[in-house]
């Protein structure tokens, strides 16, 4: 494909037609901050941390989708990105636990977020479900990055076991009709394990260790979930 | 959050795909694996084993300090000791003094033929060329074998016929830049994860088209263009009327024929009376399918063929694998990228331990024993004098354990292997495993096989030695040491090394084969300068991502596709295959076929995977039963029901699915309390000696919810 000539934060690159703005930002050595997007799934601007200000666009384009034009300029850091990266931190900060997400962490250092900014805020409060033998779900860590989603779909496994779930504030990510793991089409691969950026999936193993279960309790805990039914086709 | 002490690549110990793995420890306890993204066998994607079956490391019930049987065993009255009460705990130098004694005696008495070794697929390629290097030097046997002649001999017998050369010609990797893919004999799904994530991203994302040849309905079915629901045992008339239909229509690759091949004008009249009508009435598959399938592959730009073992295990096995030969012969859809003829392996190393010569017929790297030259040149590289090693053809594994008797076969050595789950006929293979005098175990765990044994040497496992493991498609990648072995376990190297030295001793040998090696590394350099083919591969050269064999040497880049050019035996040959039924066909007396093969969440015998907490998964054994077939024998799903053959019985769950076609049963051969190997048939393929396991005819009854085995929880202590 032919190459594209832009600028970026004052630099000219050039880069095969196609590419977005984050990996010809890349290709700079300048970095642009992400959350949701992973370079083995499909980019979806959900979280929107990315975002990047070209000239003559008016709103703010997330980098990991938006595509490079000819002679397009970006500045990947200015007065607006940098509110607006602070807003969406403070945002996930008031409701979500971070806890176990040190790259978000990180970035609320970075962009200097007010973690007292929303104090009435209501967090994201729902219980643990350990319904299998091989990991747990923690959704009160849960950005709704996607990732585990689509790997468990088209981006990986194609096993279509999970996705979105609810509106608004009551969106998460879930099993159809809320059964648990087992009685789904879920082969326990643990791709969404894998990919999930803030500790909401961990092996089951892992969540005992740091419940402060020893080795021996975890080899003998009784058996998890309930019978598996798997589905016939 | 755990902050793990050390994060350990290495390569995962199940299935041939070869996963790359990362081991994260904390106190020296896996508590985590992920895989890297940049991983090009599997892009940081695994399968349940994968990433969460390691707990058997630390079962208890592993053995870990070395274990001599407290009552002598005697040839005939040998009997399975299970518990650790009818065993003494004893020191390495012990046990290996009495390993080395004992052999020592037997052979000195009967020769070479008295002494036989099951070399292991899940091992390293190290280890497997040391436990042959030493059978040949010291006990001068040829009695080698491993499980690769139970899964895809009868595959690798006509592709060396046919070609010359009997690994699966391309990459994995390849599989996006087929536009067709046949697959046949393959569960893909549970048997090989991450090369069917790759089928169904191809199919839904790049617009494959899918072929499934299978008695089953397994999950690839659901991403088919045309599923042909075979019966089993089949593949030679349904796979020839597709020649027959490419022949007829004139869709073969002229071309290709001529340049590449020889014997193509008697085949065309070998498969003249292979019409689809024929394959129909034998098979059961619509004439229209099998001609819409015939023209599909032969018109498709890329076609690649995948099989597992649904295809060469059967009494005619390699005439199966030669009939699917045959299209990619015709069409020339071979030696391209996205083409090309795919045996998918089962284990974790079983190219590799096949490439490290644990085989009867083949030194290191397909060098016949029976050549000179290749001879002379092992006694060269081995320090032994000229025309000492056996020149003998030696017995393959299931003739190992049907010649143990006065004058055949008296000793015994089995390494990670489970005969006692994995051969057929298992009541007949009890009774020979009675008749062994002496039996040497070196495993993880007392399975039903080690049970028999006289003296049981532990093992470390994968996670605590160093090694390498060739995967389905050539690549050889390195295994590390992530943990300390338990207790006194150590490396199988190792003890090879310390039992083969006494053993040398004890013979007085004048001069040594050399058994002084301090690192898997020298044993791969030892292994490279005898197998042309892994001259290239160093420890140095594959820290980071494994190779490809052929490496002819240190600068040489691997192999991603064979048969570019040529074929190993020069011309690709077409051959006269004729349909030979199974064995034992059904009848009203046993009227269903059984077929048998793996599930997603267990492994072969289950030695590993029943002591993980996989076992929660899938628990129990289950016979997959089509709910006609249900219905007509009044059958409910979960029911109990007890399952015969002229072999034996076994006693299970009854699944009532639509995965299994009317009249064809299936049982996962994972499950020691009901054994599917009870039932199965120990007919052998007469070129590749491979057992039928893919069909035997067996009668189902109702059975008591009382007759079931009592459920044994070994996943956990």
């Amino acid at each position: 494909m032919a190459d594209v000539t832009l600028t970026i934060d004052g630099s000219s690159v050039s880069v095969p037609a196609g590419t977005t703005i984050l990996k010809a930002a890349e290709r700079l050595g300048r970095r642009v901050p992400t959350i949701c997007y992973h370079d083995y799934c499909t980019a979806n601007g959900l979280c929107r941390i990315c975002v990047v200000e070209v000239d003559g666009v008016k709103p703010l384009l997330p980098a990991c989708l938006s595509r490079v034009s000819e002679g397009m300029k970006v500045s990947t850091s200015s007065v607006r990105t940098e509110r607006s990266r602070r807003t969406i931190l403070e945002m996930l900060d008031s409701a979500v636990d971070l806890s176990e997400a040190p790259e978000i962490q990180k970035f609320i250092g970075d962009y200097h977020a007010d973690r007292a900014r929303f104090p009435e805020a209501e967090r994201r409060e729902v219980p643990v479900r350990d319904d299998n033998p091989m990991y747990i779900r923690d959704y009160a860590k849960c950005i709704l990055c996607w990732r585990c989603v689509q790997v468990c779909a088209d981006d990986a496994q194609f096993t279509y076991a999970i996705n979105f779930k609810g509106r608004g504030f009551d969106t998460g990510i879930g099993t159809f009709f809320d059964k648990p793991m087992p009685e789904t089409s879920c082969v326990f691969c643990g791709q969404c394990v894998g990919v999930c950026p803030t500790g909401a999936l961990k092996s089951k193993r892992e969540a005992l260790l740091e419940q402060g279960v020893s080795f021996d309790e975890i080899l003998q805990a009784t058996r998890g979930g309930k019978k598996r039914r798997r589905k016939s086709p | 959050m755990i902050a793990p002490d050390r994060v350990v690549p290495t390569t995962c110990p199940y299935c041939g795909v070869g996963c790359n793995l990362e081991l994260h420890i904390k106190d020296d306890y896996v508590y985590k694996v992920t895989s890297p993204f940049e991983a090009i066998v599997n892009h940081g994607n695994l399968c349940v084993k994968g990433r969460f079956g390691y707990d058997f490391i630390y079962n208890k019930d592993r053995v870990t300090t070395p274990l001599i049987r407290k009552k002598a065993q005697a040839p005939g009255a040998r009997t399975q000791a299970f518990d650790r009460d009818q065993w003494r705990e004893v020191s390495w130098d012990e046990a290996l003094d009495y390993t080395t004694d004992r052999m020592v005696e037997i052979y000195q008495r009967d020769g070479a033929d008295a002494m036989a070794v099951y070399c292991c697929a899940k091992a390293t390629n190290e280890d497997n060329y040391l436990l042959q290097k030493l059978f040949r030097t010291l006990f001068r046997s040829n009695n080698i074998d491993h499980c690769t002649r139970l899964c895809h001999a009868g595959s690798v017998v006509a592709l060396q016929m046919a070609l010359g050369s009997s690994a699966m010609s391309n990459t994995a990797a390849e599989v996006i830049h087929s536009d067709l893919f046949l697959v046949t004999g393959s569960n893909t799904a549970e048997t090989h994860p991450i090369i069917a994530l790759q089928m169904k991203a191809a199919v839904a994302n790049h617009g494959a088209k899918l072929i499934v040849v299978d008695p089953r309905r397994v999950e690839m079915v659901n991403w088919a263009t045309l599923w042909l629901p075979e019966k089993p045992g089949t593949d030679v008339p349904l796979f020839s009327a597709m020649a027959h239909v490419i022949v007829k229509e004139r869709l073969y690759n002229q071309d290709f024929i001529d340049r590449r091949t020889e014997g193509f004008e008697d085949f065309c009249k070998s498969i003249e009376h292979f019409t689809p009508e024929y394959a129909e009435a034998i098979s059961g598959v619509d004439r229209n399918l099998i001609i819409q399938a015939a023209r599909m592959y032969a018109t498709a730009k890329n076609a690649a063929i995948y099989w597992a073992l649904g295809i060469p295990e059967h009494s005619h096995g390699t005439d199966n694998a030669m009939s699917l030969i045959h299209l990619a012969l015709l069409t020339g859809h071979i030696g391209r990228q996205g083409t090309g003829l795919n045996p998918l392996r089962g284990q974790n190393n079983v190219q590799g331990a096949s490439d490290s010569g644990a085989m009867p017929w083949h030194y290191p790297g397909y060098q016949r024993v029976d050549e000179e030259a290749s001879a002379r040149k092992f006694e060269q590289a081995w320090n032994i004098e000229p025309g000492g090693l056996n020149r003998r053809l030696g017995l393959t594994t299931t003739e190992i354990l049907s010649e143990v008797r006065p004058g055949g076969v008296r000793a015994l050595h089995i390494m990670g292997e489970n005969p006692m789950m994995s051969e057929p006929n298992l009541n007949h293979t009890r009774h020979m495993m009675e008749q062994v005098e002496f039996l040497a175990a070196q495993d993880l765990f007392i399975n039903e096989s080690g049970a028999y044994a006289d003296v049981f040497l532990p093992a470390a496992s994968w996670a605590e030695k160093e090694g390498t493991f060739t995967n389905t498609d050539r690549r050889v990648q390195r295994v590390r040491k992530a943990l300390e072995p338990r207790g006194q376990a150590r490396a199988d190297w190792e003890i090879i090394c310390d039992l083969a030295g006494r053993i040398e001793k004890k013979l007085g040998r004048q001069q040594t084969s050399f058994w002084a090696f301090r690192s898997p590394a020298e044993v791969l350099e030892e292994m490279g300068r005898v197998v042309p083919e892994y001259a290239g591969v160093k420890y140095s050269r594959i820290e980071k991502q494994g190779l490809q064999t052929p490496v002819w040497d240190d600068n040489h880049p691997g192999t991603p596709y064979l048969f570019a050019e040529s074929f190993p035996r020069g011309r690709g040959k077409f051959y006269d295959i004729d349909y030979v039924p199974s064995v034992e066909m059904p009848d009203e007396e046993y009227p269903f076929i059984l077929t048998t093969g793996r599930l997603l969440e267990h492994w072969h015998g289950g030695t590993l995977t029943r002591h993980s907490k996989l076992d929660d998964l899938y628990p129990h054994a289950r016979i997959e039963i089509n709910p006609a077939d249900a219905a007509r024998l009044k059958i409910e799903d979960d029911q109990a029901v007890r399952v015969s053959s002229r072999r034996g019985t076994v006693v299970l769950r009854a699944w009532v699915t639509q995965r299994t076609t009317v009249g064809v049963v299936f049982i996962p051969m994972h499950f020691a309390e009901a054994a599917a190997n009870l039932l199965t048939i120990d007919a052998l393929d007469p070129l590749a000696k491979i057992p039928e396991y893919k069909a035997c005819a067996v009668r189902i009854l109702p059975a008591g919810k009382e007759e079931l085995p009592p459920t044994v929880t070994r996943g956990r202590y």
